[in-house]
């Protein structure tokens, strides 16, 4: 399997990556946990919020960092919380600084109960970061002209959601996932919705370069367990969209042949 | 007086970022930290040196668990 899949990397804006699986640092109740489930999750991309120092209740603020340092990971720093383009572009520049990376995940959101993306704002911030250097993947609504509006002005890769950030409700609309795989030609990333691995598998099988989850492994009953379920799923999904489904019939087809039944 | 991650704060001395990066028990290099004032990142590199006016609303960042 390693081998397999080894053979078979991910490559955005001319990073190589081995792992198909994006992981969020959010929801873990420790980084004990947290680094545990990096483990288990092989992930080699992880994502980091930016907040203000000394608040959010979080006394390892700065051990988060050595934590994801020590685990060999890169960081992707998002945008998370950003309502305007304006204040997303800052964040991203913050995060450069901060963490010495020109990537981005860019997430600008219209809404507060469903967080989902706002479009025009989404596309305003991801032609800004463009020009100013930024390797941009947008956390995007599952529209395939959208998608190819944010590929126009440059984004390294697309990263649609499956259903509302943390809502565990998996794919629920597999054919715009499909038609953004047809619609652009950098790599698509699912992103939030997924809920158990075979959400995870069933991206991967749609044709998703990658899955990046976050809820679904930090607030599971067992983060390590799951993690290490999404990364086999991943892999299996991956596997079963190279290898080629077989097509939906109504009426079933025998697999064992007719000729030849005994006549009692 | 200056608005340190949005909270009031005196001071009686001209601040700069490292400065102000001491006032959160910060060490003036800091690893994993950004800095904007009104709203306009400070690099790093001009943290010793920026001065910051008087009023200014400084936020301090660094990476917290998230997405």
């Amino acid at each position: 399997m390693a081998v397999q899949v080894d053979a078979d990397p991910l490559r955005i804006a001319g990073r190589t990556l081995h792992s198909r699986l994006l992981l969020g640092t959010g929801g873990f109740p420790s980084l004990t946990l947290l680094a545990e489930a990096i483990r288990a999750s092989e992930s080699e991309l992880v994502t980091v919020a930016l907040r203000r120092v000394g608040v959010g209740g979080n006394p390892n603020r700065s051990s988060l960092i050595d934590v994801l340092v020590g685990e060999g990971v890169e960081l992707l720093p998002n945008t998370a919380g950003c309502f305007t383009a304006r204040d997303a572009v800052l964040t991203a520049k913050l995060a450069r600084e901060a963490f010495e990376t020109d990537w981005v995940k860019l997430e600008v959101v219209g809404d507060e109960d469903t967080l989902l993306p706002d479009a025009p704002e989404l596309l305003k911030a991801a032609e800004l970061l463009v020009d100013e250097g930024f390797v941009v993947l947008p956390y995007t609504t599952d529209d395939p002209v959208l998608a190819r509006r944010l590929v126009d002005v440059g984004c390294a890769a697309i990263m649609p959601l499956g259903a509302p950030i943390g809502s565990g409700m998996g794919i629920r609309n597999p054919y715009n996932i499909v038609l953004i795989r047809e619609a652009v030609q950098v790599p698509v990333v699912l992103d939030a919705g997924v809920g158990t691995a075979s959400d995870a598998a069933l991206a991967m099988e749609l044709g998703c370069d990658a899955v990046m989850v976050a809820s679904a492994i930090s607030r599971a009953q067992d983060p390590v367990a799951m993690a290490g379920a999404m990364r086999h799923a991943v892999q299996a999904g991956r596997l079963a969209r190279g290898a080629g489904r077989i097509p939906r019939r109504t009426y079933a087809t025998a697999s064992s042949p007719e000729e030849g039944l005994a006549d009692f | 007086m200056i608005y340190l991650n949005g909270k009031p704060r005196e001071s009686s001395r001209e601040e700069t970022v490292a400065t102000v990066l001491g006032l959160l028990d910060l060490e003036p290099d800091a690893r994993g930290i950004a800095v904007a004032v009104d709203g306009e990142v400070v690099p790093r590199a001009g943290w010793a040196q920026f001065a910051i006016p008087e009023g200014a609303r400084v936020e301090v960042l660094t990476a917290m668990q998230g997405g």
